[in-house]
């Protein structure tokens, strides 16, 4: 077959595609190309929308507890802007900011988020809210650490009990709250040793595996509340200050990256500490687990 | 078993009361995934034909290569699609990060490879007296390349089938590049794994039950055209 028939096949289909996708981009920042799909189109509250889409990049835990399922959706109706959950884990949601691709961010690692503040990667860093985080395992609890008031002593007696435990291992907040209870009870991160375990997935799916494989795990109360079976995974070690979880919102350096929506971003943090905000996470949960998720705590 | 029970159930009840967005995700789901897949038709096909049929120096290599692509993890196309759309990287501009056009992109290139490996093998395994009689009938080039892509359409269609299985179970692409946004980018692969990490197994079961559904009506189409062709 000689060479023009092979430019022959390789013309027209091509031309084909690339036409298809010349008409794709304009779909693109709305909702999908096709008619299927059922997207709500944001009321035009022009006045305040910042007309762009806005990333916020946030944690799997504030994710999995639904919270942001009902702030997301008040915002956007009082903007008028449309918001991109991207739940990723606190580390993850970091390295977006990190490179611009996110606005703003939801994230609950303290020592990384001062890190990222130092890059001059952030600015406003606001608090939000809190909870905090509970050591859970199997009822029959062979490391014997229930009603322990102090997180590190439990910690040291799970590792003498070399008693099964599983950890995020995914850069998460919660993955860095467990490390540094590990440091509190001046242990070595006990990664390699046969009784230490890392699933790399979020924490739903941790508290699955740990509870299938009977061992203790490290999880936000909000994510227990609303995933684990109570009986089976009850929580053995609540309290201690170090177990305090604090959520921050950072609107990403429009600065250093020009292509962030900076006044969506801005507004969203305001958003996130006003009035109607506060009073959704002072409620949320409440209802159907008989204690509120989380707990507004603004400077 | 109850758990599987528990799921038929879910599944059935979804269906029937069109909870949980499940007609949008799943009419979304096969929007995404038919035109990814009309796409690496329409570019596969004839790559495949161009394979099989040309000679030039290299073939053997693009044909490997071809072959290799059917490898394509799907983790390894959503993430280099990711780095070309996010704003940092070459395309950021485009706004296309997180919307169903990048799935479609990324799943293109995950469909295309298949469709084109399966069709070079298809025409590669043709008699090869079909060529010369095809010739001596005297077809120009156009008709030549219809010919054959009908002689060869049975294992073609199976070209088709494995490139619209290859990215309607795929999640982790989809995942990256969609961002699973309800309502813009959730399909159900990646609603299933959402309902997974919340720890509802019986929802997620669901969602894989209809999915399961949905392919095998597509392949029970497909093949009915295929075996109908075959009867002739």
């Amino acid at each position: 077959m000689r060479l023009r028939s092979l430019i022959v096949s390789f013309a027209v289909f091509p031309a084909l595609l690339v036409a298809a996708c010349a008409s794709a981009p304009q779909a693109a920042p709305s909702a999908t190309p096709a008619a299927a799909a059922a997207t709500p189109s944001p009321t035009a509250t022009a006045v305040k929308s910042s007309g762009k889409e806005l990333i916020l990049a946030t944690t799997t835990s504030t994710q999995d507890s639904g919270l942001l399922d009902v702030l997301v959706p008040l915002y956007e109706k009082q903007t008028g802007d449309k918001v991109k959950v991207i739940a990723v884990g606190s580390g993850a949601a970091l390295d977006l900011g990190r490179k611009g691709n996110a606005d703003v961010l939801l994230v609950h690692s303290p020592a990384a988020e001062e890190a990222y503040m130092k890059e001059g990667a952030g600015i406003n860093r606001t608090r939000v809210m809190y909870n905090d985080f509970v050591i859970v395992g199997p009822a029959a609890d062979p490391a014997k650490i229930k009603g322990t008031k102090d997180a590190a002593a439990a910690m040291k007696a799970i590792a003498a009990a070399k008693a099964p435990f599983y950890g995020r291992g995914d850069n998460s907040g919660t993955q860095a709250a467990e490390l540094a209870l590990w440091k509190g009870a001046g242990l070595d991160v006990p990664k390699g040793q046969a009784w230490y375990h890392e699933t790399g997935q979020g924490m739903g799916p941790t508290l699955t595996v740990a509870v299938e494989k009977d061992g203790y795990t490290l999880s936000d109360r909000a994510t227990w509340l609303s995933n684990a079976d109570k009986t089976k995974q009850p929580v053995l070690v609540e309290g201690d200050k170090a177990l305090f979880n604090v959520y921050h919102v950072i609107p990403v350096n429009p600065a250093k990256f020009p292509s962030v929506n900076k006044t969506g971003a801005e507004q969203f943090r305001a958003f996130m500490v006003s009035k109607d905000a506060l009073a959704v996470i002072s409620t949320f949960g409440k209802e159907k687990y008989g204690q509120a998720l989380f707990y507004p705590y603004t400077e | 078993m109850g758990l599987l029970l528990e799921a038929l159930q879910e599944a059935w009840r979804l269906l029937v009361t069109g909870d949980g967005d499940v007609y949008s995700i799943t009419l979304r789901t096969g929007a995404i995934t038919g035109i990814s897949t009309a796409l690496s038709a329409l570019v596969g096909l004839p790559v495949g034909l161009a394979l099989a049929l040309a000679r030039f120096p290299g073939q053997r290599w693009l044909v490997a290569l071809a072959n290799a692509g059917t490898g394509m993890p799907p983790v390894v196309a959503g993430l280099f699609v990711s780095i070309l759309l996010w704003r940092s990287g070459p395309f950021g501009a485009l706004h296309l990060i997180y919307t169903p056009t990048a799935m479609v992109l990324a799943q293109f290139l995950i469909a295309m490879p298949v469709i084109a490996a399966v069709t070079a093998g298809a025409v590669m395994a043709l008699p090869p007296s079909l060529h010369l009689q095809i010739r001596a009938m005297g077809a120009g080039t156009v008709e030549y390349l219809w010919l054959v892509a009908r002689e060869a359409r049975l294992p073609l269609l199976v070209a088709l089938m494995a490139g619209f299985g290859s990215v309607i179970s795929e999640v982790g692409a989809s995942m990256m590049v969609g961002g699973n946004l309800s309502g813009e980018t959730r399909v159900l692969t990646t609603a299933a794994v959402l309902e997974v990490s919340r720890g509802r197994m019986g929802t997620a079961m669901a969602l894989g039950i209809i999915l399961l559904t949905l392919v095998l009506a597509i392949a029970f189409a497909l093949t009915i055209v295929q075996q109908r062709s075959q009867r002739r």
